[in-house]
């Protein structure tokens, strides 16, 4: 194998790793920017969303669309049932306690999918054969592909939403300044709903587009959740562009890392990529200083 | 009624409380004495896959001895602690276990990080400790009290390499998880790998909760590697296996006992085809030969334990059942004595137990020999006895 083709074999495995992670820092921002928290269960999202996948369409041999349909749909009310169960009943709640309700809520997904589903790790076939590519000597899987183009949707469809709708431009105003957006009518209540609905949804789509990729368990959402959350800080947290860009920056340093220096040192290398990006611009790559500075946190 | 009818169904009566007396004085006489054994396993937490069918495994046989009659008319009482798979934890149960249950022998831990952690505490209070757990440090040096059911890692190791040499196989990349089973495994295959004339060209690593290793093994694709050994016991490890599938690569791939979990197959779904890997016999009971020793045990736990619980066996539930059979053994023989059972144990020979047949001698508290481990491969989805 050509140095050349090993190059973008490293690339490619980057890109995969790279739009997982970027996927979940995708929710972790939606949550944020209505609320000012980091919601712990992002994770946590992504692996139901994964594991209900992998029952309708294995277990009772749902076609694919339509599993994809109900597991998105499932995901994104018991992510608004969290929403209204545990977060909404809070009057004037810190941003503390938010965090550890969802570390709580975090901790009673992966138990209840334990109980559910057992300690077993599942697979889903890939949509459309597991037949590799060949590209200039390296391999990309065509699920790969499935994952960026539903990816690409997801990002069009969420700058859609927030630009030209009212739900999404209300949602933006609480991103802005929830205060003022509530003095303006908007009800932020609702909007933290939408939020959790959204950003469960969000995670339930990259859960079971990559379960035929990365494997589904009911452990498997607290590391994606960190590298998630990696990305979404590295991109500056609240920029959608940014999530993105980080997790695919995060992603291919990865790979690279792995393929020309150890694969021992992996993780430890985005880290420190992190790491140095946060202290020459603590904002984030695509992070606006003076917003995050009007930030609680 | 006749008189004579009133008195023969008197008779009858009267034998029937008096059976029932016996039989219930016997009850509450052995309900008094129960033999006790504690277990310790990573019931929950990250290492469940061993506690759990280990937990099944020993409550299934206190079932069984306690229906047959328990031992020499006692019954056996097994009292499980969860260590979830932490030495702190761990260390916190086997104490309740020695002073509180006073137990006559422990069973476990699961995790051999756990396991050397309740070592200075069984040697203390001089109780025999039965480990379910691989690493040859457990045993090495010799401890008086302690013991281990699995099969030794570097055992695995040589089975590999033998096999390796016999096909002319003398450069292999290897990749392994970073826990701990993964990291012992990285170190003997390297160790022990100049002794078969064998270099490693190519020394990789995965994390156990990665969902990618292209990465690796583009680097393993581009040296001359004629193998791939896999190292690992997590889940992650099916993903070694469809990645390599990927990238097209069709040099052979073997993969650690660690892969003895029909479900690892199931994961890696069509590419784990032909995976050559050492293991116990346990997992390819129905195509062993007949005359097997070990044919028969493996068949009825097996049975058994699907039966009972509707999951299939793995090694882990089998190194408990070994475990547990020694202490019955020892307890039938010797009786309710801790000293007397250890050095019951110590000199069992030729036991007959699902990871093999057992020698233990005071030099070799392990008592399994490379023998214990066959060489299976997967085919059609199932394991098979390799030919």
């Amino acid at each position: 194998m050509s140095l050349g083709s090993q190059i973008l074999q490293y690339l490619f495995t980057g890109i995969t790793v790279g739009s997982i992670y970027g996927m979940v820092a995708l929710g972790f921002n939606i949550i944020y920017n209505s609320t000012g928290i980091i919601n712990l269960a992002q994770g946590e999202f992504v692996m139901l969303g994964g594991m209900i996948m992998i029952s309708l369409t294995t277990t009772f041999k749902l076609p694919l669309p339509l599993g994809f349909l109900i597991s998105v749909l499932l995901v994104t009310m018991i992510g608004a049932a969290f929403e209204r169960l545990a977060i909404h009943p809070l009057k004037n709640p810190s941003v503390i306690t938010l965090i550890i309700i969802t570390v709580a809520g975090s901790i009673l997904f992966k138990g209840g999918a334990m109980f559910l589903w057992g300690k077993g790790t599942f697979t889903l076939p890939a949509f459309s054969g597991e037949k590799p590519i060949f590209i200039l000597g390296a391999t990309i899987l065509p699920q790969t592909l499935w994952i960026l183009g539903i990816m690409g949707i997801v990002v069009l469809l969420l700058t859609l939403f927030f630009s030209f709708t009212q739900a999404g431009k209300a949602m933006k105003a609480c991103a802005v300044n929830r205060e003022a957006a509530n003095l303006m009518g908007i009800n932020v209540k609702v909007m933290v709903l939408f939020s959790f609905a959204l950003s469960a949804a969000i995670g339930a789509v990259a859960g079971i587009i990559i379960a035929p990729i990365s494997l589904m368990d009911y452990n498997r959402g607290t590391m994606l959740a960190v590298k998630g959350f990696c990305a979404a800080v590295l991109g500056g947290l609240g920029s959608n562009l940014g999530a993105i860009t980080a997790g695919f920056i995060i992603g291919i340093m990865e790979s690279l890392g792995a393929g020309f220096i150890s694969s021992g040192y992996k993780d430890a290398i985005a880290l420190v990529v992190l790491l140095v990006v946060l202290f020459v611009k603590p904002s984030g790559i695509l992070g606006n200083k003076e917003r995050s500075q009007l930030k609680k946190f | 009624m006749t008189r004579k009818t009133k008195v023969a169904t008197g008779v009858v009566a009267a034998i029937v409380v008096a059976l029932l007396l016996v039989v219930s004085f016997s009850v509450w006489c052995a309900a008094l004495k129960p033999y006790k054994v504690g277990a310790v396993f990573a019931i929950t937490g990250g290492a469940s896959w061993l506690g759990e069918p280990e937990r099944n495994t020993v409550k299934m046989i206190e079932e069984n001895v306690n229906a047959a009659g328990g031992i020499n008319g006692h019954p056996l009482q097994v009292i499980v602690e969860d260590t979830v798979g932490d030495e702190t934890k761990a260390v916190t149960a086997v104490k309740k276990l020695i002073e509180r249950d006073k137990v006559l022998a422990i069973i476990g831990p699961s995790r051999s990080g756990t396991t050397l952690a309740v070592i200075p505490i069984v040697q203390r209070a001089k109780v025999p400790l039965i480990s379910c757990a691989a690493a040859e440090a457990i045993v090495i040096p010799v401890k008086q009290w302690v013991f281990k059911t699995p099969q030794k890692d570097s055992d695995a190791v040589i089975r590999i390499y033998e096999y390796m040499r016999e096909h002319g196989i003398s450069k292999v990349a290897i990749i392994t998880g970073t826990t701990g089973f993964g990291d012992q495994g990285r170190k003997q295959l390297k160790k022990m790998a100049p002794d078969y004339g064998i270099t490693i060209v190519a020394d990789e690593t995965y994390g156990p909760k990665d969902t990618d290793m292209t990465v690796q093994l583009t680097k393993i694709k581009g040296t001359k590697a004629q193998a791939v050994i896999n190292w690992s016991i997590v889940p992650a490890q099916a993903i070694v296996v469809k990645n390599m599938r990927q990238l097209g690569m069709t040099i052979p791939l073997f993969q650690s006992h660690g892969f003895g979990n029909i479900k690892y197959v199931q994961a890696a779904g069509k590419a784990a085809e032909g995976i050559i890997f050492p293991a116990g016999r346990l997992l390819a009971v129905d195509t062993l030969p007949n005359d097997n020793p070990q044919k028969e045990v493996l068949s009825r736990y097996k049975k058994e334990y699907e039966a009972k619980y509707g999951e299939s066996v793995s090694t882990f539930g089998g190194h408990a059942w070994d475990a547990l059979h020694l202490v019955i053994l020892a307890l039938r023989a010797v009786g309710p004595d801790r000293a007397k059972i250890r050095n019951f144990i110590e000199n069992v020979k030729g036991f007959v137990g699902t990871g093999g047949i057992f020698n233990y001698s005071p030099d070799d508290h392990t008592g399994l020999t490379k023998e214990a481990f066959e060489m299976l491969t997967v085919k059609n989805g199932k394991f098979v006895v390799l030919k």
